[in-house]
């Protein structure tokens, strides 16, 4: 495996990585979600065609800890020809973010607390790499003792403890033939110092790059900004950064300001499930009025004129009962919702229960983030991050979903 | 819909007899009460074709007066006689003609004289092409055959035949020996979404324990995008627990359906058609124990299922 920094914008920084599969990417990079092995929604053969970047995902190791799934997967000879994701970057992630939260209390010196799909229980060391090493991903995170920020002084420094030393148990037991795959786990979510001392621990590891965790569990943003620079500082600048919990556009930025190479994100698919569309815009170009919007909002959809779509609700009984609206979801959207469907049909799939409509939006949601994120690439490429980040955090708004309907809803970005 | 294929949409009148507990039907039409609010809603023959005509698909099906196989007495009678009746007012109100195909669908219940009377009604009309109906209910499947081989017989040979509701491969088979082209069914998908494969054998229960260590694929002879990246391993490990396993599921068994659809039309144009039924036969009932109706129906059918068949007693 090889990653090479290539560009810079301030922390934020462009890399290539070259797996040692052969497939080359560059960072920061959308790891999408899977469950099992699989997209949640989007049918698997569609996956290598939905966008010229959609080659990294997601997996949590511990959807794999019993059988038959565990069998399976050895069997099989690993993760990558279960799923039949040959020529995909599979990379395991031992949180679970569409799944429950972590709970930070129980933990011991022999392994942390997960949900599985028999209840929450203690995965120990041995079993998460053995595991690991079933699965045979392309890289892989140490298993962390992550807490959230409230818990008292005495846990969070045993978290990073916990974490340091199961850093070197998981490295001991890692298939040598593998390589260095490893992204070892930075913990200390409560206090600055631990924080420092968790990174500075695992910046000694013989390790591939780091695993940042920790956030995502209700911290101040500030806060988390102090503790991503924090811990950075006492990374290497040429290994892997890797960031769980973090998926909204907001979060995004600010991890990638912070020098941060990879997120696994479920915004695309929190979008989803609420029926709702990914419209940002990607280019600091577009005035701010939404030059694609043919619907002018109203006074009583209590939308303030100029407002730029960030989302578009397809629920909505308007597309059925006053306007049909035969554009894209994206007007120009080059993935293969826009190109073939409209606005008005995937609200009809949506009033008829159907399936399709949420692999459609699933699609294109998916293809709009990598979008994000190439811009975001662009940007720092340009050396023009931090004012790519500034135009996209002022010209959205947290109550950013356009109601079309009789009710406004707000959904939160995490 | 972004559709370039083929179009079929029915009338509505199946709704008729699913739910029936909230249907009142006169002359006029059907009175649902909309499960939605509640408020009653009218759909006469004008009403259904002229929905039809505006979704524009290439086949609509006629409005009839369906009545489930396991009613009897008058009401058969009564129902047979309003479908003719109202295959007038959809002709009359089809607006579509040289653009849209519309389907009459042959009523009558399991009684062959009011069959019969249905059939001539309707072939008299000269309709682009016919529907049985009224079948795929509660009814046995001696009787459902026997209904299906009568149609076909009295139907014209140079126009489709569209037995409505079939989907399970064996009834098709038999129903293509009897001289049926089209079927439509929520089988497959429905049966995927419950962890069932369609496989040449017959149903794999990909739910049961014996899967989990399973890691063929679903169906040695498929050559569908499942069959050729998933073991039944992993498919048991995916059905009733991700929404993926039911999509991998379904899409298999179309792709199933859709090769058996292809060997029957390809069997019978070269010329192989019995020898395709016969190992048909064979792959689902290995142990020779085939249906008596499957054996009678292909009598009349003209096929030789002999070799198929041991006798249960011997």
């Amino acid at each position: 495996m090889e990653f090479t920094v290539r560009a810079c914008s301030g922390h934020g920084r462009v890399g290539s990585l070259r797996l040692a599969s052969g497939l080359e990417f560059e960072t920061p990079s959308l790891l999408m979600i899977t469950r099992r092995g699989l997209p949640v929604v989007i049918p698997p053969e569609m996956l290598m065609d939905l966008h010229p970047d959609s080659r990294a995902c997601q997996f949590t190791p511990m959807h794999f800890l019993e059988d038959p799934l565990a069998a399976v997967v050895a069997k099989a000879g690993g993760v990558h020809k279960l799923a039949s994701l040959t020529g995909f970057a599979m990379v395991a992630v031992a949180r679970d973010s569409l799944g429950n939260e972590i709970a930070g209390e129980e933990a011991s010196n022999l392994g942390a607390s997960f949900e599985t799909s028999s209840g929450r229980r203690i995965v120990g060391l041995e079993k998460y790499m053995e595991v690991v090493n079933a699965c045979k991903p392309d890289l892989w995170v140490s298993l962390p003792d992550e807490v959230p920020h409230w818990v008292p002084e005495k846990r969070n420094r045993e978290s990073v403890d916990h974490t340091s030393q199961w850093l070197d148990h998981c490295l001991s037991l890692q298939h040598a033939e593998h390589g260095n795959r490893c992204l070892g786990v930075v913990v200390g979510a409560g206090s600055l110092e631990e924080r420092a001392r968790s990174a500075e621990q695992a910046a000694t590891r013989n390790v591939a790059g780091f695993s940042l965790a920790g956030f995502g569990l209700g911290e101040d943003v500030a806060q988390r900004g102090f503790h991503l620079e924090v811990a950075i500082a006492k990374l290497p600048n040429d290994k892997l950064r890797h960031v769980c919990g973090l998926g909204s556009p907001e979060e995004v930025l600010q991890a990638v300001g912070a020098g941060i190479d990879l997120l696994d994100s479920t915004y695309p698919y929190m979008l989803t499930k609420e029926c709702l569309a990914m419209t940002f815009p990607l280019k600091m170009e577009v005035p701010l009025r939404n030059a694609d919007r043919d619907m002018q909002p109203t006074p009583d959809h209590g939308v303030a004129s100029g407002f730029s779509l960030a989302k578009v609700n397809l629920r909505s009984a308007t597309y059925g009962g006053g306007r049909i609206d035969e554009t894209p979801l994206v007007t120009g959207c080059k993935c293969y919702t826009c190109k073939r469907h409209t606005k008005v049909y995937i609200n009809q799939l949506l009033n008829s229960n159907e399936t399709l409509a949420q692999t459609l939006l699933e699609i294109h949601n998916t293809y709009h983030y990598l979008e994000f994120f190439k811009a975001i690439r662009e940007s720092i490429k340009a050396d023009k991050f931090h004012e790519f980040r500034t135009w996209f955090t002022s010209q959205r708004q947290e109550l950013g979903v356009l109601s079309l309907g009789n009710i406004p809803r707000v959904v939160s970005c995490n | 819909m972004n559709w370039p294929r083929a179009l079929l949409t029915d009338s509505g009148g199946f709704q008729m007899v699913s739910l029936l507990h909230l249907a009142d039907i006169t002359e006029e039409g059907v009175t649902f009460q909309s499960p939605v609010d509640g408020k009653p809603m009218l759909l006469t023959p004008e009403d259904s074709i002229q929905i039809q005509n505006k979704i524009g698909a290439d086949i609509i099906m006629a409005l009839d007066d369906v009545v489930k196989t396991t009613t009897t007495g008058p009401r058969v009678e009564e129902a047979m006689y309003r479908t003719l009746r109202w295959i007038d007012r959809c002709i009359a109100a089809h607006s579509r003609p040289h653009e849209q195909n519309l389907f009459g669908i042959v009523q009558g219940g399991l009684d062959p004289q009011l069959r019969d009377i249905c059939l001539e009604g309707l072939v008299a009309r000269n309709l682009p092409g016919y529907a049985i109906g009224g079948l795929a209910g509660g009814e046995g499947k001696d009787a459902f055959w026997r209904v299906v081989a009568q149609c076909t017989a009295g139907l014209p040979e140079d126009k489709p035949r569209y037995v409505m509701g079939i989907g399970f491969p064996l009834d098709i088979v038999v129903c293509t020996a009897l001289g049926a082209d089209m079927y439509d069914c929520v089988y497959p998908t429905r049966t995927a979404r419950f962890g069932s494969a369609l496989v040449s054998e017959g149903v794999l229960r990909l739910t049961h324990a014996a899967m989990a260590t399973d890691y063929r694929p679903l169906d040695s002879s498929c050559t569908c995008m499942v069959c050729k990246r998933y073991t039944r391993a992993y498919l048991h490990t995916l059905v009733t627990k991700e929404a993926m396993g039911s999509q991998l599921v379904s899409y298999h068994n179309i792709s199933h359906m859709m090769q058996l659809s292809r060997n029957l039309h390809s069997s019978i144009l070269e010329g192989r058609f019995p020898e395709f039924v016969q190992s048909f036969l064979q792959k689902q009932f290995p142990k020779g124990d085939v249906p008596d109706w499957v054996c009678n129906a292909m009598d009349v059918a003209g096929i030789d299922i002999s070799m198929c068949r041991i006798p249960q007693s011997a």
